[in-house]
């Protein structure tokens, strides 16, 4: 292992197992792909938050509802608030497993995130029942498509991730942190906080941008 | 994060926490903002141009204290990564919107008024 490889991969953030050897090379080289599947991920969005673009015209409501008739502010400002949270709690739990903190003080973080991101799901899947009743449903028009082909595939990604994370907390109660757990917790922390990064873009292009 | 070398665990602690403070408050401010110019009713031009900035600056602070990618040489190839998969990204959506607005020009006279 030659020092310029420690020296990456010592850097404080979100690689946790920093001086542990092998271990470490081998959480280091999988957080790295780790890397290339969000950006892979990334150019999903990208492509959904284009074609999202492309359906904000009047044409294509198809003489149904628009931004404004469907999006309720105060489900938005809960949703967003929750997944802002959550990101840094999961932060708090990041560090907490960095510094060697008691198991305790890790689940709590992590079991906190789970309920935001839960209160998240939970919010936003409220505000697409209220819509289905309302008849915004997605073959109503290419508006309404292209809403339910965005926004729910974010919230598909923040439920693998809860589910994720439950399955990370149960293991972690079970047996403690060793090395895997921490390099896998590691990425989920990566997936974790890319997905409320999704959700900036979310907020502003869908839902600010539709009720300004 | 460029932490000096020589801290102890205590400190190098504190500062990791810091990190992440710094990136909730900027974070917070940076969507309180936009939330409360379209609650309070900014006049709907304004507002896009306010929104618009804020979130690519809360996009960088997100990277910069969640994702901790900065400017450091220890992370230059996460950097080089997601400024690659940006330009990509730019390339495709600004292409399919730009492209499909224009056909959508061409093809529905009178109907080209396309309210944003």
């Amino acid at each position: 292992m030659s020092s310029a490889t420690d020296a990456t991969y010592q850097a404080p953030g979100i690689a946790y197992g920093a001086a542990e050897g092998h271990h470490h090379d081998r959480a280091a080289t999988q957080l790295s792909g780790f890397w290339l599947f969000m950006m892979s991920d990334l150019i999903l969005f990208g492509c959904f938050f284009a074609t999202y673009g492309t359906m904000l015209g009047k044409p294509s409501l198809a003489g149904g509802p628009g931004p404004k008739d469907v999006f309720e502010m105060s489900g938005v400002v809960i949703e967003t608030a929750a997944l802002l949270l959550s990101t840094f709690t999961f932060g708090l739990a990041s560090i907490a497993i960095k510094y060697d903190r008691p198991k305790r003080e890790i689940l709590t973080w992590l079991i906190v995130t789970l309920l935001l991101g839960a209160t998240f799901l939970g919010f936003e899947l409220k505000e697409f029942i209220t819509m289905f009743h309302d008849g915004a449903v997605p073959q109503r028009s290419g508006f309404l498509s292209a809403f339910f082909g965005l926004v729910p595939l974010h919230g598909i990604h923040v439920t693998s991730g809860s589910i994720w994370l439950l399955i990370m907390i149960i293991t972690i109660a079970k047996n403690g942190v060793d090395d895997l757990t921490k390099s896998r917790l590691a990425r989920l922390a990566l997936f974790w906080h890319f997905l409320d990064l999704i959700w900036v873009g979310i907020f502003s292009v869908v839902y600010l941008g539709g009720l300004a | 994060m460029s932490t000096p070398k020589n801290l102890s665990k205590e400190e190098a602690y504190k500062h990791d926490l810091k990190g992440y403070v710094t990136g909730l408050g900027l974070a917070l401010v940076l969507t309180v903002i936009p939330f409360s110019a379209v609650i309070f009713g900014m006049s709907t031009g304004a507002a896009l141009w306010l929104i618009a900035v804020l979130g690519l600056i809360q996009i960088v602070v997100h990277v910069r204290y969640f994702l901790h990618v900065d400017l450091s040489p220890e992370r230059r190839e996460d950097l080089h990564l997601l400024l690659f998969s940006g330009l990509l990204l730019f390339i495709m959506a600004a292409g399919t919107i730009w492209v499909v607005l224009n056909m959508n020009y061409r093809m529905m006279p009178g109907m080209h008024m396309i309210g944003m």
